[in-house]
């Protein structure tokens, strides 16, 4: 048995503890909002967040998050987290998505990381796309996602 | 996705394959027949043709196929809410915005409360051009673009009939506007209030349709309908089916495609927590693979790996690209089938000549979701829900696992985390895959639905690549870059060959797939030789299909000719069009004329880069601006200009310019080519197939023609001009044409 704090949600799961969090938010808990798309920490589609930390689920063993918030793409873009939710609103403003698979991961990273800077601070276009590289998106939409980012830095400023 | 010449209407030996089993063809359908496969009836709109029938109103409905019918697309509610059923597959491309836009605006819709549903399986979500459910050939919004407009036509034919009635009034005196209708006095009534006696109205077999001057949705940059859920981690896919009692299976495939097995050790995979069952099945190619069967994908995949399994691979082809590339170029230097021919003769005193080689690996689609297929089997039938580009192909296939009717098979199509063509198998692949575990699972007294997913190393080495392509050419030319002679050889799998497409796509031994966009639209005097030998390697369209080589080729050639003879590489160009060819001229012109091309002065280092094709009916013109930098190509800023006649959704096309264009450029990086070794793929994930990133993308300018003719399709054409845009780009700084994808600089 693992106890995992979810979203601000104790949850306790009766599941090998090297199963990675992916498949522990997915199968058993039902947050498939969370996306699997290569198992080797290599394209972000599975990026969560550990005490704030943009970590890929698919490579984080359920031991490593135990006793660590942990919040997905259900809550980050809920409206109750503000960061979150101003990434949320200007993902929907630039119309980012094409077929969305990768986005929960690329809203993950894209807010941990407005989650990083100091108040006020403007990220640079090469900051973006430092902190957005682990993420793949095969339907290009990074043009997008680079204009959202931008946007939503300045909208919580 | 599928070639630019699949062929209209749909090739013989598919429909036969299609209307063989089928024992209610769409001519001879009736609509009581209808009504029950779609599954609909009783309520406001969704009933039209049954309701008709009950008041005796008969003669115009049957004139109408079924995708022509309001019922099967538009169900309103009291409340006013209009939802548009899709006849395509999402998956990306924007047509679950675009096809509700065009049926919207000849209903007049409030289009804040527009909704949508995919359509399935049945016969009224056939693409009326091919008569097939099919995402493909970007030809969703040129395809639907009328049939869409017509029903939203229909259905407001219907609420303004209702209206009258109800008010007493002709029709003539009623307008109607953002989902009501208006009449004299200031009446005024929703289209919800009105969908119930809407569908006692005869279904008009024929409506006029708005003049374009009056479009109010179709033209205007239109955010995705899916975008609030897509950002927020509420948009299901295939991949997030939950069905009760699911399992999951995961699947070891030979390594070798159509290889079988030698010998099965189980034991460790059925110890691992959660594994229910281990199930040897047949795969195609008369393969073999082991599924593990466990209550979730992680069991499942640990299940796998503890198999271990010994592969008989000597029975079947062991493809090495090395060797293969060496055949090729065997292959290049014989008689073979020509798709054009001219006079050679001048090749020989040309004044100036080019001869080029030119190497293009093979490519997986790679999408974000893993492909994968879930699958219940009933008492009297079968279910699947995947995210696929052929639900009749895919349920027609499904069926013949099960020996079932294809009516028994219902294909419930999900949206998809990309596809690029990997989606549309002519053999189903992924998906009798998924009916084959199903079915061994039953036999092994299972009675649960199973959920197939792939891993990324199964997508990876799960063949259907676009194949790999040899093309060498000799060209002779005068000082002023007129092209005396032009001898081409094409050496490349055949994507067609050996599935039901042969017959309408290869012709005289060519498939046309493999050599669309060779000549054209140059009037060149092109002799053009075709091979395509057949190798142990699925392949199959690519987005842009034969494009994605063709277009490198001609453009790349092109330039070079120009720079041969010291001429401007768009005037050159307009030139060879000269009064022809006017939607490329336009294209062209207009991305030179915003991105500042000839006029604007570039930081050292960089140089203006161009290419321009048409291909799948529209054409893309890129300028580009690119550098080396530590000897690898950069690529910085791409203007497109792009003409697809009237453009549905620009905010849509845009988006599937710069997609398409990022796709292109992630063919030129490092590491984008599958290669086998000892029958084997040699990349597994990520880290060894290159996909583009952030840190690649260029900044992107996307302009459109203006132009009121009917839409072309946009899922592909951005992709045939951005690859040889950008090694223009770099031939002019290096003074070496590129000649190889990935790039390999001479």
């Amino acid at each position: 048995m693992t106890t995992l704090d979810i979203n601000g949600r104790e949850h306790t799961l009766d599941v090998a503890t090297g199963t990675p969090l992916l498949w522990a938010l997915r199968d058993t808990l039902g947050l498939t909002g969370t996306k699997f798309g290569c198992g080797a920490a290599l394209c972000g589609a599975c990026t969560v967040h550990l005490d704030g930390q943009a970590v890929r689920s698919c490579i984080t063993p359920i031991s490593a998050a135990a006793g660590k918030k942990i919040t997905t793409i259900e809550a980050a873009t809920d409206g109750g987290d503000r960061i979150g939710t101003a990434v949320r609103d200007a993902w929907v403003k630039h119309d980012v998505a094409q077929c969305g698979y990768c986005q929960s991961g690329q809203i993950m990273s894209a807010t941990a990381f407005l989650k990083s800077l100091p108040k006020g601070k403007q990220p640079t276009p090469d900051e973006i796309d430092a902190a957005m590289a682990g993420n793949l998106c095969r339907c290009g939409t990074y043009a997008r996602i680079r204009a959202a980012i931008a946007d939503a830095a300045r909208t919580i400023a | 996705m599928l070639p630019n010449t699949f062929p209209d209407p749909l090739p013989p030996a598919l429909r036969d394959l299609l209307e063989r089993d089928d024992p209610a063809p769409q001519a001879a359908m009736s609509r009581r027949s209808f009504l029950k496969l779609t599954g609909l009836g009783g309520l406001a709109l969704g009933a039209f043709p049954l309701m008709a029938a009950a008041q005796g109103v008969t003669g115009q409905t049957e004139a109408l196929k079924p995708t022509q019918q309001p019922s099967a697309f538009l169900h309103i509610d009291a409340d006013g809410v209009v939802t548009v059923a899709i006849n395509r597959l999402e998956f990306g491309q924007g047509v679950q915005t675009a096809l509700p836009m065009i049926l919207a605006e000849e209903l007049d819709a409030d289009w804040a409360k527009v909704r949508t549903r995919f359509g399935d399986s049945s016969p009224a979500y056939a693409d009326p051009a091919y008569g097939i459910h099919i995402t493909g050939g970007s030809n969703s919004v040129k395809n639907s673009f009328l049939q869409y407009r017509e029903l939203g036509a229909r259905a407001r034919a219907m609420l303004l009939s209702a209206a009258a009635a109800r008010w007493k009034v002709d029709v003539a005196a009623l307008r109607t506007e953002s989902g009501k209708v208006l009449g004299p006095g200031g009446r005024s009534l929703g289209y919800g209030e009105l969908a119930e006696a809407a569908m006692a109205q005869p279904v008009p077999a024929r409506v006029a349709l708005k003049d374009r001057k009056n479009f109010r949705l179709i033209g205007q940059a239109t955010p995705r309908l899916d975008g609030a859920a897509k950002s927020s981690g509420r948009q299901d896919f295939g991949i997030d089916v939950r069905l009760p009692g699911q399992l999951t299976a995961v699947i070891a495939h030979p390594p070798v495609f159509g290889a079988r097995l030698r010998t099965v050790d189980d034991k460790a995979a059925r110890r691992v927590k959660g594994v229910k069952a281990v199930l040897r099945v047949p795969l195609e190619r008369g393969g073999e693979g082991v599924a593990v069967l466990a209550d979730g994908y992680w069991p499942a995949k640990q299940g796998r790996e503890a198999l271990a399994l010994e592969w008989d691979t000597a029975a079947v082809e062991r493809v090495d690209s090395a060797r293969q590339l060496a055949q090729y170029r065997e292959l290049a230097a014989q008689p073979g089938p020509r798709h054009f021919d001219a006079d050679m003769t001048p090749l020989d005193s040309a004044p100036h000549r080019i001869e080029a080689e030119f190497v293009f690996p093979y490519l997986a689609h790679a999408p974000m979701e893993p492909l994968n297929c879930t699958v219940r089997i009933g008492a009297d039938g079968a279910e699947l829900w995947v995210g696929t580009q052929f639900p009749g192909v895919d349920g027609q296939a499904a069926a013949r696992v099960f020996g079932l009717k294809p009516e028994q098979v219902k294909v419930h199509v999900q949206m998809a985390g990309g596809g690029f063509g990997r989606r549309a198998v002519g053999s189903s692949d992924y998906v009798v895959e998924a009916c084959e575990i199903a079915k061994a699972a039953r036999a092994a007294g299972f009675d649960a639905p199973v959920r197939m997913v792939w891993s990324r190393e199964d997508d990876i080495r799960g063949g259907y690549y676009r194949p790999m392509h040899l093309h060498r050419a000799r060209i002779g030319f005068d000082g002023r870059g007129r092209v005396l002679a032009w001898d081409h050889v094409l050496v490349g799998q055949s994507i067609a060959a050996g599935t039901p497409f042969e017959g309408g796509m290869v012709k005289n031994g060519v498939d046309r797939s493999a050599v669309e966009g060779m000549r054209e639209p140059y009037p060149l005097p092109m002799r053009l030789t075709v091979h395509h030998p057949k190798l142990n390697v699925p392949v199959l369209w690519w987005r842009s299909v034969g494009s994605t080589h063709t277009a490198f080729v001609m453009e790349t050639l092109l330039d070079e000719i120009a720079r041969a003879t010291q001429q401007d590489p768009v005037a050159y160009r307009l030139a060879l069009f000269g009064d022809q060819h006017p939607r490329h001229r336009a294209a062209l012109q207009l991305a030179v004329d915003k991105s500042g091309y000839g006029k604007r002065h570039l930081p050292a280092g960089r140089a203006w880069g161009v290419a321009v094709h048409e291909s799948f009916s529209s054409v893309v013109a890129y300028v580009v601006e690119a550098s080396l930098h530590q000897g690898r190509p950069m690529l910085h800023r791409v203007t497109a200009g792009v003409h697809c006649n009237l453009a549905v959704n620009p905010r849509g096309v845009e988006a599937q310019v710069q997609g398409a264009a990022m796709m292109a450029l992630s063919m030129c990086m490092p590491g984008a080519a599958i290669t086998f070794k000892d029958g084997e793929v040699e990349q597994r994930n990520f880290d060894a197939y290159t996909v583009a990133r952030i840190t690649d993308a260029p900044e992107f300018d996307v302009h459109i023609v203006p132009s009121a003719e009917p839409p072309t399709g946009m899922g592909e054409p951005g992709l045939p001009p951005l690859a040889p845009a950008f090694a223009n780009a770099i031939a002019r700084l290096t003074g070496q044409p590129i000649r190889e994808l990935p790039f390999r600089l001479a």
